[in-house]
C-alpha cells in the first residue's frame, strides 16, 4: 500500500505506524462538565465502518510527522491525506 | 603532553575506512559537524531571516541544499539537520545558538550519527536492494529519512554519482555490513 505523503509525495505504508480513529484527535477538556462520560465515550468507543474511515498514520520511519488519512478499510483505497497538524488547526485547536 | 585520548570512528578505528566494491566507493566520513534546527511556534520567519543572515540554506520538504560553509537537510515541518565542516565547527550548536538566539531549538547530533559517502555510477541499482526510497526518481538535492536493514537513515543525494547515507552510530557496523552486501550483490 502506497500513502500519498502531503508534503513528501508517494512513500511506502511500511514507513508508517498505524494508531486508528482520527477521532482521537477531538480529545475532551478533562476539567469541563460532564467530562467522565466524555472520557468514557473518548477512550472506548469507536465506530468500526466497513467503507470510509478516517485514521491516523504516524511517519514513523519517515519525517514523523501525523497524518489524517481517509481510507476505504473494505477496497484499502486512499482518497485524501492531510497533515494531522493542519486538520487540529482548522479546527480551532494547536494555534 | 600529548592528548592521551584518542577518538575512535563511528565503526571504531583510528581512520576512517574507504572502502572500494566492484564500482561502489564507500567512504566513512568524519569531516562533518551535525545539529538539528527547529523552529519555535510563531517565529518561522525569525528564523527564516537569521539563516539567510548567517548563509545557512533552509530547504523545503524532502530537499537538501548546500551553501559555502553550511548545507541543511529538512527533516521534517520547520526542522533542519545542519551540516558544517567539522575542523571550524566541532562545537557547531554553540556557533549556532547566537545565530538563532530564543527562535529555535538547536540540539548537537555530530557523535550520534555515522555518515558513509558512496559514489557509484548507477546508484539507483544499489539503493533498490536498500530501501524503499525511489533514488531513481529522486534528483540531485533530495533528501529523506526511511529504513535501510531496520535502521532509519538519511539518505542525501549530493549529485548524480554520490549519496551520502546518516545512520545510527551505535548500529555503524551493522550499516556498513547492509551497504557492503547490497553492493557486492549489486556490481
Amino acid at each position: 500500500m502506497i500513502i500519498n505523503h502531503p508534503l513528501l509525495g508517494p512513500r511506502d505504508s511500511q514507513e508508517f505506524v498505524y494508531l486508528g480513529d482520527a477521532a482521537l484527535i477531538h480529545r475532551p477538556d478533562g476539567m469541563a462538565e460532564g467530562a467522565l462520560d466524555k472520557f468514557i465515550d473518548y477512550t472506548y468507543l469507536r465506530d468500526n465502518p466497513a467503507g470510509t474511515h478516517r485514521e491516523l498514520w504516524y511517519h514513523e520511519q519517515g519525517d514523523r510527522s501525523w497524518l489524517v488519512v481517509t481510507r476505504n478499510t473494505v477496497t484499502h483505497e486512499i482518497t485524501a491525506v492531510e497533515l494531522a497538524r493542519d486538520v487540529a488547526r482548522t479546527e480551532g485547536r494547536s494555534k | 603532553m600529548a592528548n592521551p585520548l584518542k577518538s575512535l570512528t563511528p565503526l571504531g578505528h583510528d581512520k576512517p575506512i574507504t572502502e572500494i566494491i566492484g564500482a561502489v566507493t564507500i567512504i566513512e566520513n568524519v569531516g562533518t559537524a551535525l545539529a538539528s534546527l527547529a523552529s519555535r511556534r510563531g517565529r518561522e520567519a525569525e528564523v527564516a531571516g537569521a539563516a539567510q543572515t548567517a548563509g545557512i540554506p533552509l530547504p523545503g520538504p524532502g530537499r537538501s541544499q548546500a551553501a559555502a560553509t553550511y548545507s541543511a537537510i529538512w527533516l521534517g515541518p520547520e526542522q533542519w539537520m545542519i551540516e558544517a565542516p567539522f575542523a571550524t565547527h566541532e562545537d557547531i550548536s554553540a556557533i549556532l545558538k547566537p545565530i538563532f538566539g530564543e527562535a529555535a531549538s538547536i540540539t548537537e547530533q555530530t557523535d550520534a550519527w555515522v555518515r558513509f559517502d558512496l559514489t557509484a555510477a548507477d546508484l539507483p541499482a544499489l539503493f533498490e536492494r536498500l530501501c524503499n526510497y525511489d533514488l531513481g526518481r529522486a534528483g540531485v538535492g533530495a533528501a529523506t529519512r526511511t529504513v535501510i536493514d531496520h535502521l532509519g537513515c538519511y539518505v542525501v543525494r549530493r549529485s548524480d554519482v554520490e549519496v551520502s547515507i546518516i545512520g545510527p552510530r551505535s548500529s555503524a557496523h551493522s550499516l556498513h555490513h547492509a551497504l557492503t552486501t547490497a553492493a557486492k550483490s549489486a556490481f
